[in-house]
């Protein structure tokens, strides 16, 4: 696939696609949340969320800021662990396992979970060394095994093409929407069942984020993704499912153009309308 | 009128004014006492012009006095209290000179006040010399004759063109002599304290007498000891064909002085010299001043024992703190659970910064010195008992005691540093599989590294400038040898060290000769201003480096 991702120019037509016809019941389930209640000290963040993601198919959540849609996001791959005065009830399954379990080795849940920023967070170190520090966390070292994972991931990313000549160069001195793919092609170096999207375009330019809309039509084949945006018509573009979060509760979560297009709930409809929000 | 003042208070521009006043008069001070230093300090070294003066001493007896004009100043008259001196009516102050006259062998002061009044002729000589001795402090007068072997080789004009060879010659004989005691025979004797100390170890082990090893030392010995005897051989005759030649001079009072040429450091007629032979002569006392061991009780020659000392500690001092203070600003900023406990450890950090420093030598005194130092003598240095090794202050202990000194300030910026990385790098970090130990080491460190060099800066600026402590954790007034040298193991922790800051305080107060010594201390607080000065820059330069490596998210 990464062969025929188009680097120059924006290809829309990829993105306009025929009606979808998907529905969750026949889908394999990759994440399972179950009765998830999160609370940051006393206030509560989440309530009683129950959901299902569906595998290699891409998730988005749209809701009004401040509805828990990134606190959600968060907790598939334990990063809300890293706030202090949180608790979490219910469970969540990844592939049957409860991720929340004492047993689980965080970093290694990671590694099967991972994650890009609203904001792109490249390190400060070579474009080379940006997408082979997972690897080189995970103890590869091997000259070569590093060069082919490399260059792969960036391919993955639709960024090879534009990086391939200054690999060595600093990552700081590519564009916001470049150092969002290096991120994206950082976080599949590591092959992750999951690709969790926050918000992945929203600090970004039109042309970039279209870019990074391909992307992710692309990366679907391989990975499951879940993408939080508060910009409807990128949902209503990438997405196979979309869920709709307000005031920390799960409001509707189906196939995407059943929820564009006939919404179950009021609150829903209202939102998508652009009632309030 | 009351609201124009007012407006002009609203526009924030009095605050302007105040804000740069503030910052001008720091700048002038700063630049005002470094020019002071530099003026007095470096002034010192120029060639300066012999005077000649016939001058009425107070009984009316007109003696003829030679020196170098070191000081002037402007008295009252009544604090003169010289009544035979007559002065025109209505003069209410007088000059007097401070003139470095020299000869203490003959005269037994280095310096002398005149007053300008009395002065009845001044005269500057072309002939008149200066020479520096090794002992005696300066000659001025005239040459007349040079000897060699006690027969006159040269007098009146010859004298002075016949001099100037012999005083090469002795100067190279000088310098073999100085290689053969200091490096070969310190060396010899080196290694042989080093097999007494193996034979005492061998007592002390209680290996019988009469078994090899014993046999070996004194082979060993043996075989030094032959050397020793050949070197000092070669020493007795350098001695003898440095003690061949002399010259006579005549100084000011009259007297005729014999100077042995072994004793002269070197000659020179001021008066005669051009601009080019005074600024090549500057440059060369200069070279001598940072290159050369002190000599007459620290009043003249070198300070590079000194110089040597303070970067050597500098740089021990900042090996030993920079871990230290990373690590433990590493656990407070990541890994303590924030809370009361923690802050009350950065309240007792912060407050240890202010700890007078003296407090801190005490300290090293108390618990490095006596209590480390005299456990690691009895259990690694028996042999050497009761002299102590590490029981004593050194070198070692002083770096560590201002390592103690400097952590504060370590501490603080690598926490503020730490606490500067963006939390999106971290995440960025761990949702890669990173743990928080991978993160820290891979990415928040690195992207720190400029806050803990700037630690570092402000560590060094505050440990090469300190003496206090020092005084009682190592620093001597005059260090018989480096601390690094060519006997194994090279670098000795153990030896006492001499330090710039100590220097001046030494020099200056301390000193036999004030007068002789004053410039030196300018001198060398110029050169200790520069020492911290280019450590500082050196730090500066790795920091700056290390930020455009770092140049984080600033967006």
């Amino acid at each position: 696939m990464s062969e025929s991702a188009p680097t120059h120019g924006v290809d829309i037509s990829a993105m306009e696609r025929e009606p979808r016809n998907r529905h969750l019941q026949d889908e394999n389930i990759c994440l399972e949340v179950k009765d998830l209640d999160l609370y940051y000290g006393d206030k509560q963040a989440l309530k009683r969320v129950n959901m299902q993601i569906p595998r290699q198919r891409v998730s988005a959540f749209i809701g009004p800021s401040g509805c828990g849609k990134s606190t959600l996001l968060r907790c598939f791959n334990r990063m809300n662990d890293l706030v202090d005065g949180v608790r979490i009830d219910g469970r969540i399954e990844l592939e049957g396992e409860d991720m929340y379990d004492r047993n689980v080795n965080v970093a290694e849940l990671r590694r099967r979970v991972g994650m890009v920023f609203q904001k792109p967070n490249p390190f400060p170190k070579s474009i080379y060394e940006n997408v082979a520090y997972g690897l080189r966390i995970m103890g590869k070292k091997g000259r070569r095994e590093l060069d082919e994972v490399v260059e792969k991931a960036l391919r993955g990313a639709a960024l090879w093409d534009e990086v391939k000549d200054r690999l060595h160069d600093s990552a700081l001195g590519l564009s916001g929407g470049q150092q969002q793919r290096l991120v994206i092609a950082r976080a599949i170096a590591i092959e992750p069942e999951v690709l969790l999207l926050d918000e992945p375009a929203s600090a970004l330019d039109p042309i970039s984020t279209l870019k990074i809309e391909e992307l992710i039509y692309e990366l679907k084949d391989h990975y499951t993704i879940v993408i939080v945006t508060h910009n409807m018509q990128q949902a209503a573009r990438v997405s196979d499912y979309t869920a709709f979060m307000y005031m920390g509760e799960l409001v509707e979560f189906g196939d995407t153009d059943t929820l564009f297009t006939n919404p179950k709930k009021r609150q829903t409809e209202d939102y998508i309308t652009g009632r309030y929000g | 009128m009351f609201n124009d003042l007012k407006q002009w208070f609203g526009s924030g521009k009095p605050w302007v004014w105040l804000n740069a006043g503030a910052v001008s008069t720091s700048i002038v001070m700063v630049a005002a006492l470094l020019a002071l230093i530099a003026v007095r300090g470096l002034g010192h070294f120029w060639a300066k012009p012999i005077l000649e003066a016939d001058y009425i001493e107070p009984d009316g007896s007109v003696s003829r006095i030679i020196g170098e004009i070191n000081d002037s100043e402007v008295v009252p008259v009544e604090r003169v209290q010289d009544a035979s001196l007559e002065l025109p009516k209505g003069t209410e102050t007088v000059t007097r000179l401070l003139i470095k006259t020299g000869n203490r062998d003959t005269v037994g002061l280095d310096f002398r006040w005149i007053l300008q009044p009395r002065i009845q002729e001044k005269r500057y000589p072309e002939e008149l010399m200066a020479v520096e001795r090794y002992e005696w402090g300066n000659f001025y007068g005239y040459i007349k004759e040079v000897r060699k072997d006690g027969e006159v080789i040269a007098s009146g004009d010859n004298a002075w063109p016949a001099l100037q060879p012999l005083i090469d010659r002795a100067a190279e004989l000088r310098d073999k002599i100085k290689e053969i005691e200091h490096d070969k025979i310190g060396s010899i004797n080196y290694q042989i304290e080093q097999l007494r100390l193996d034979k005492r170890r061998l007592e002390l082990d209680n290996v019988a007498e009469g078994s090899p090893e014993y046999q070996e030392i004194a082979e060993e010995r043996a075989a030094l000891q032959q050397q020793y005897q050949g070197y000092q051989a070669q020493l007795k005759e350098l001695y003898q064909r440095i003690g061949r030649d002399s010259f006579t001079g005549v100084v000011m009072g009259g007297q005729e002085v014999n100077i042995p040429l072994s004793k002269v450091v070197r000659a020179y007629r001021p008066n005669a010299m051009g601009m080019f032979d005074k600024i090549v002569f500057y440059f060369a006392k200069l070279w001598e001043f940072v290159s050369d061991d002190p000599r007459e009780a620290n009043t003249e020659g070198g300070i590079f024992p000194a110089i040597f000392g303070t970067v050597m500690m500098v740089i021990l001092m900042s090996i030993f703190v920079t871990p230290f203070g990373v690590i433990a600003a590493v656990y407070l900023r990541e890994y303590a659970k924030q809370g009361p406990l923690t802050r009350l450890i950065r309240i007792a950090v912060n407050n240890l910064a202010g700890v007078p420093s003296i407090v801190y030598g005490v300290f090293g005194l108390g618990f490095f010195v006596y209590f480390l130092g005299g456990n690691i003598d009895q259990l690694f240095f028996p042999e050497a008992l009761p002299a102590p090794t590490f029981g004593t202050g050194g070198l070692f202990w002083a770096s560590l005691t201002l390592a103690i000194l400097t952590l504060p300030v370590v501490i603080v910026a690598t926490e503020e540093g730490l606490s500067r990385i963006p939390r999106s790098i971290r995440e960025g970090s761990l949702a890669l599989g990173a743990t928080k130990a991978e993160t820290l080491w891979r990415t928040v460190l690195p992207m720190s590294s400029p806050a803990m060099m700037t630690g570092l800066i402000l560590a060094v600026a505050r440990a090469a400038g300190e003496v206090a402590p020092l005084m009682l954790v190592g620093v001597v007034k005059l260090a018989p040898s480096l601390p690094l040298d060519t006997n194994a193991p090279f670098l000795h922790l153990d030896r006492k060290f001499m330090h710039l800051g100590f220097h001046i305080y030494d020099v200056g107060f301390q000193s036999p000769n004030v007068e002789a010594a004053r410039p030196l201390v300018y001198a060398t607080a110029l050169l200790l201003v520069l020492v911290i000065v280019m450590l500082n820059l050196a730090a500066i330069a790795i920091r700056n480096h290390l930020r455009e490596k770092y140049r984080a998210l600033e967006h």
